[in-house]
């Protein structure tokens, strides 16, 4: 479009839907290469890769990436950058495990679980904000003292709880338990990527997010709590970074220091390919989930054709890239 | 706006300015670059505190602390970097902050008709509030600014420069905006380059020159030439050197040159021993033409002739054809602050001071020294970094760059911008000496008197397209102020 024609003539009604739909187009096409994937590796590998056992595990497997991706979405869109996550989740399943092992309830592990991955999203946010320090260095340095904390909290070493029904949340389906197609730690997931996706769209604070992480001076001048706004989603962030890590303690049964390093990296990959910018504005809930089953799929695909784990790592490195040029050329397009 | 002062460190910005804008009036305010203009609009958004003076607005004295006290009493300010968020809709834009929303959710359709109804106050009904600013061409995002002013209720707006990146069309769509912002009783401070915009649609029109108002005048009661010299008004000052020389063998030549943006069309010929200057506006396309040559922008169209290289180029190959660049943005483009002087000096020919890629210490400092003590830079040594330095000084290293390269074109953006007098007069010296020895300059500044004095000849740059180059004795600065101004 140039300068002189005005979106307002009728010539360009067509591209104004396109552009309007844009974001639209680009989950389709996610959508569209996720399922191109997946064909792939169900005619290389057979049905036992689509069938329903597989495709359960799949979900499974994408939803911790998955929650800790849908508070990152939200730093992303707001211009910033969590660095911290692997360690959060670490911590967080040597805080619950401490609590179970203590003999209380798993509710109040549970509460405790989340409520140490809020309070390491504030201390990110408060860092941020009050020391005006960019997110990336803040987050380096809490990526190395949550996991000295979590360590230090385990006595360096792994932490056994006794099995609770937090053990079930993400366990494989019986066959009693069919009737509910996934696990209730997968319907969680997307239940609150339904209500985070609405709050990034349709509320004050939401469309605040997008104003700060699109033009944060802009932003200022019109009065939008910057401050305020990017604590709020750093907490956010670290509530859902808890939530992965009581996934991850489901799974493992243990309180692990050790466990979850370098998924900051897997997270970010999620939300970037699902069309985030990291100079923020851009972004979506829905693309970021897709982005985290695309490279789940991948993953889990990979290792079932017996491909060595170095051949997954490059794959995946190279779905990345190519992702994010794709988005680049068809932005320039527009 | 009474007697309003504001002085940076040596220089004296503004200096017991007035100002006095009414309701339903657009008021023009005229001056040349560096003449205060923007720092008094700084004042008036709150950007910056006056240091002496008062503001008052609607019979309230106005002090505001900072731009979103300026906002919320009802100043709007429309920059040509416009603040809008480009990945949120029209509407959200519009009621940025003031969004409608119940229990922090947003109405879409309150939101959607609040826009629309600003917009369609400004003429433009049919703008489809849902579209991303991203979209937008960048006259359409201006109304949205503007669109947001009206959705505020602002009393005051100002347009800075509103139409220096607009084709004609869009700006007379943008004058029959501003009709409607007058008929609805805003008051309008409106700031341009272009005289025929004022004669327009101003009302009145007040003049700034060196940081004083000297005028104020009914537009119908004025005239162009009247407002040229009001703008003008000052004598040559006896500071430029310029010694009697003859210019030598052709040793750059441009021909229909056009840049992705600009220049639009630009031809000339630059010969050994001289001195060109390129006046014009800010966003004329003059900074862009020394891009595009040097090679930093890419050429779309047109030839290039550095000595006996033909064809576009890279900068490091332009270093080897003898070309060198002064950049008008010293401190994020021209100089890397946290280096060394003897660092920053000799960065484009290393290969000098060593063999086989090694870079000898002591042959850099010892280089460093020498043009140290030859520009007489002010500072500690050649191992101080660049950063520590005044302007001037910054920019006496600047230049010894291209000297020490032994560069034969010197290209220079606005070379003596925001430095003291002692070191402006030294640069002149220099740009004197070095076309004595058989250099060719050409010379890009917003100051006049300089290139008055300073050029051989001077070409003015229009909107994209470079004029004929004029030997200095055949025009002045009334002449080269209309075919800057298109007047």
């Amino acid at each position: 479009m140039t300068a002189g024609e005005a979106p307002t003539t009728e010539e360009s009604g067509l591209v104004r839907r396109i552009a309007k739909r844009a974001s639209l187009f680009n989950l389709a096409g996610l959508f569209i290469a996720w399922a191109l994937v997946f064909a792939f590796f169900t005619w290389q590998i057979g049905l036992s890769f689509g069938g329903r056992a597989n495709v359960e595990t799949l979900f499974r497997q994408t939803t911790i990436v998955g929650l800790a991706s849908l508070g990152a979405t939200f730093i992303i869109v707001s211009g910033g950058i969590d660095l911290s996550v692997g360690s959060v989740v670490a911590f967080v399943t040597v805080v619950i495990a401490r609590v179970v092992q203590a003999g209380h309830s798993p509710w109040v592990a549970l509460a405790a679980g989340v409520a140490a991955g809020a309070l390491a999203g504030l201390l990110n946010g408060v860092l941020i904000t009050r020391l005006k320090v960019g997110a990336f260095i803040v987050t380096l340095g809490t990526l190395g003292l949550f996991r000295g904390i979590a360590t230090g909290l385990a006595n360096e070493q792994k932490i056994d709880a006794p099995e609770t029904w937090l053990n079930e949340i993400l366990a494989t389906l019986g066959k009693s338990e069919r009737w509910r197609l996934l696990p209730y730690g997968v319907w969680f997931t997307l239940g609150l990527a339904f209500l985070m996706s609405w709050i990034l769209r349709r509320t004050v604070f939401g469309r605040h997010v997008v104003a700060v992480g699109s033009n944060e001076h802009a932003a200022r001048l019109c009065g939008v709590p910057i401050d305020r706004v990017k604590l709020l989603v750093y907490v956010i962030g670290g509530i859902t970074v808890g939530l992965a890590g009581l996934m991850q303690f489901s799974r493992l049964t243990v309180g692990d220091p050790t466990v979850a390093r370098g998924l900051e990296l897997d997270v970010i990959a999620a939300v970037v390919i699902g069309g985030a910018s990291l100079s923020g504005g851009q972004g979506s809930i829905a693309g970021t989930l897709l982005g985290a089953l695309l490279l789940s799929t991948i993953r889990s695909g990979a290792s079932q054709m017996g491909l060595p784990n170095w051949v997954q790592d490059i794959v995946t490195g190279a779905i990345i890239v190519l992702s994010v040029t794709l988005d680049r050329f068809r932005t320039r397009q527009s | 706006m009474r007697g309003v002062s504001k002085r940076f460190g040596a220089t004296q910005a503004l200096d017991a300015v007035d100002l006095d804008v009414q309701q339903g009036e657009v008021h023009a305010l005229l001056g040349e670059n560096g003449s205060g203009k923007s720092t008094l609009m700084r004042v008036l958004a709150g950007a910056i505190p006056p240091d002496e003076g008062e503001m008052v607005l609607d019979g309230q004295p106005y002090r505001p602390r900072n731009p979103i006290d300026a906002r919320r009493a009802g100043i709007a300010m429309i920059h040509q970097e416009l603040s809008l968020c480009p990945d949120l809709s029209v509407a959200e834009n519009v009621l940025l902050g003031l969004e409608d929303a119940s229990q922090g959710v947003i109405r879409k359709g309150r939101t959607r008709q609040r826009a629309q109804e600003a917009l369609a106050r400004l003429g433009y009904p049919d703008l489809d509030v849902d579209l991303p600013v991203r979209r937008l061409p960048i006259a359409v995002r201006q109304i949205v600014e503007i669109a947001r002013s009206v959705a505020l209720g602002s009393k005051v707006v100002v347009l800075d420069e509103p139409t220096s990146s607009l084709t004609q069309e869009d700006a007379a769509r943008l004058f029959s905006v501003v009709e409607v912002l007058r008929r609805e009783g805003h008051a309008i401070v409106y700031i341009s380059h272009f005289l025929d915009e004022i004669k327009r649609i101003g009302d009145r029109l007040t003049v700034l020159r060196d940081g004083r108002s000297v005028a104020t005048r009914a537009v119908t009661e004025t005239d162009a030439d009247e407002m040229v010299s009001l703008m003008v008004g000052r004598r040559i000052d006896t500071m430029y050197p310029r010694s009697s020389r003859t210019p030598g063998e052709e040793i750059l030549r441009i021909e229909g040159l056009q840049g992705e943006k600009r220049p639009t069309r630009a031809s000339l010929s630059l010969h050994r021993g001289e001195v060109l200057g390129i006046a014009g506006l800010n966003g004329s396309g003059r900074t862009e033409l020394l891009r595009v040559i040097f090679g930093l922008d890419a050429i779309r169209s047109g030839r290039v002739r550095v000595g006996h290289h033909e064809g576009a180029a890279k900068p490091a190959r332009r270093w080897e054809e003898g070309l060198g660049l002064l950049s008008e943005d010293r401190k994020a483009e021209g100089l890397a602050l946290g280096m060394t002087i003897a660092d920053n000096l000799t960065l484009t020919a290393l290969d000098r001071l060593g063999r086989h890629g090694t870079v000898s210490p002591g042959r850099q400092l010892a280089t460093g020294q020498e043009w140290v003590s030859r520009l007489a830079v002010r500072c500690q040594g050649p191992t101080q970094a660049v950063g520590e330095l005044s302007g001037g000084n910054q920019q006496k290293v600047a230049l010894a760059r291209l000297l020490f390269h032994g560069v034969d074109v010197l290209l220079l953006d606005e070379p003596t911008r925001g430095i003291d007098v002692g070191s402006k007069e030294q640069i002149y010296g220099l740009i004197d000496q070095a076309a004595l020895e058989g250099k060719a300059v050409l010379m890009v500044s917003s100051y006049l008197p300089e290139l008055l004095g300073v050029c051989d000849r001077i070409a003015v740059m229009h909107k994209g397209v470079l004029g004929e180059a004029v030997r200095v004795e055949e025009t002045d600065s009334e002449r080269i102020i209309r075919e800057a101004t298109g007047a």
